[in-house]
């Protein structure tokens, strides 16, 4: 499995890097500009969109109102858990972004967090120094290579995406996410199926509820709740390729030239 | 040389006039966090704290810069009466939407952190809104539109990262590429928005 997994990176890797050789963080911030990527499949998108909606009001809403009512540190540990997960995806794609530094860095959170945080109930790599942790995917680690993101995509379930990303998404179920490796896959006799789904599903539950508040204000007050939602993610993409938080382009001046105070 | 000593006596008191009105973007923002937060943490009714907050806006943001923003390229095609009669659908939408999403908040902590002069006209004013047991902490940014600086207007926040001026572009443009930039169905969904 492993193997199969280095050869599709590799290649993939090679692909893209030849073609885009001449990549630079302009070109990548150009690329993945929200209104340069493309709605080719709006309608289909909006079908999808409003399922997610009905499945967000059955499951994920009410969950997350649940949810909500947990002590303070009992969300914050079921929250530096699956965070502690996601270390497994976000290692490989630090190495792949040719980011060693950082790969060290959360390898080092992780060991600490895994041991003494007990399972990464508690951040303790945080009060050692080892602070400012971002998640990377293979989605990621394709942009920086320099593929473009293709067309905007809403998955069911899922939720929203590109083609890139949702192609790169495929990588984890190839060997290429440590965690479905040793739950789903089977590497180990310690964990199982459900426990990879239960953390996929808790990841959501616990995002729905963080943002509650800030998705129930923009479904109230948006003119076109999916076109926001498509603008707010492709912005956030586009910032976690960058792994800037910076106001990068927010607003073209020469756009206000004209208008005046 | 007395001409000299009155020129001297007229550029000072310019210049200590000029210093004496300008306000910084950083005490500027503060200054508005502070009289919304004020707002928010009286014990008034919902539509009371809405009507207040929308004074506060129609005073520190500039909702008509905003609203041709917003519009994108189509407002160079748009006759007089036309930019007038956005302006004011806009105007009573921006109110309405902003308000509402604030007074949800109640007492919220927001404290200025640092700012970046990045030119004459702008400025970005750092901010963090400070965490909750319902909702982490909120890296907020403002763009402070800073060309007059006796009277600086807010231009757009930057929500962990995310614009809401360009959000809002983005979701208008979607309104008027379904509708074959058909103005008209754009006014017609502000004024549905605000009658609601």
């Amino acid at each position: 499995m492993i193997k199969k997994f280095l050869i599709i990176i590799f290649t993939t890797l090679a692909l893209t890097l030849n073609v885009n050789a001449g990549s630079d963080g302009d070109l990548i911030l150009k690329k993945n500009e929200p209104s340069e990527v493309k709605d080719c499949f709006e309608k289909i998108n909006r079908v999808t969109f409003a399922f997610n909606q009905t499945l967000d009001g059955v499951i994920f809403k009410p969950a997350a109102s649940l949810y909500r009512k947990l002590p303070s540190p009992a969300k914050t540990g079921v929250s530096n858990s699956l965070e502690n997960i996601s270390h497994l995806l976000t290692i490989p794609n630090n190495v792949l972004q040719g980011d060693l530094k950082q790969a060290g860095i959360n390898t080092g959170r992780f060991i600490i967090n895994t041991t003494l945080g007990i399972l990464g109930i508690f951040d303790v790599a945080q009060y050692l120094g080892l602070t400012n942790y971002e998640k990377e995917d293979y989605g990621q680690s394709l942009a920086k290579a320099g593929v473009g993101p293709g067309c905007y995509i809403v998955l069911p379930v899922l939720g929203p995406s590109t083609i890139r990303d949702t192609a790169a998404s495929t990588l984890n179920f190839l060997g290429g996410d440590p965690w479905y490796n040793i739950t789903v896959n089977k590497d180990t006799q310690y964990f199982e199926n459900s426990d990879y789904y239960f953390s996929r599903g808790a990841s959501g539950v616990d995002f729905r509820a963080k943002n509650y508040d800030s998705i129930e204000n923009l479904e109230n007050n948006s003119l076109d709740f999916y076109a926001s939602v498509k603008s707010l993610y492709l912005q956030d993409r586009q910032q976690k390729i960058l792994n800037s938080r910076k106001v990068v382009n927010t607003q073209d001046d020469s756009d206000w030239e004209e208008i005046s105070q | 040389m007395n001409k000299k000593k009155i020129i001297l006596v007229i550029f000072l008191y310019f210049f200590t006039l000029n210093s004496s009105f300008s306000i910084e973007a950083d005490v500027f923002v503060q200054s508005t966090v502070n009289r919304a937060s004020k707002i928010l943490s009286e014990n008034l009714s919902k539509d009371e704290k809405i009507e207040k907050l929308k004074i506060i806006a129609e005073e520190t943001v500039d909702i008509k810069g905003i609203g041709f923003y917003t519009l994108g390229s189509i407002r160079k095609n748009l006759d007089g009466d036309q930019k007038k009669k956005y302006s004011r659908l806009f105007r009573e939408y921006f109110l309405k939407s902003f308000s509402s999403r604030l007074s949800e908040y109640t007492n919220p902590e927001i404290d200025v952190l640092s700012k970046e002069v990045l030119s004459e006209n702008y400025t970005i004013v750092n901010s963090l809104l400070k965490g909750t047991s319902e909702r982490p902490e909120v890296k907020i940014d403002w763009r402070v539109y800073t060309k007059n600086p006796e009277n600086p207007l807010i231009r757009d926040l930057i929500i962990e990262g995310l614009s809401l001026a360009r959000t809002q572009k983005e979701e208008f443009a979607s309104i008027l590429n379904s509708n074959d930039n058909d103005i008209n169905v754009l006014f017609n969904t502000l004024e549905e928005f605000s009658k609601k």
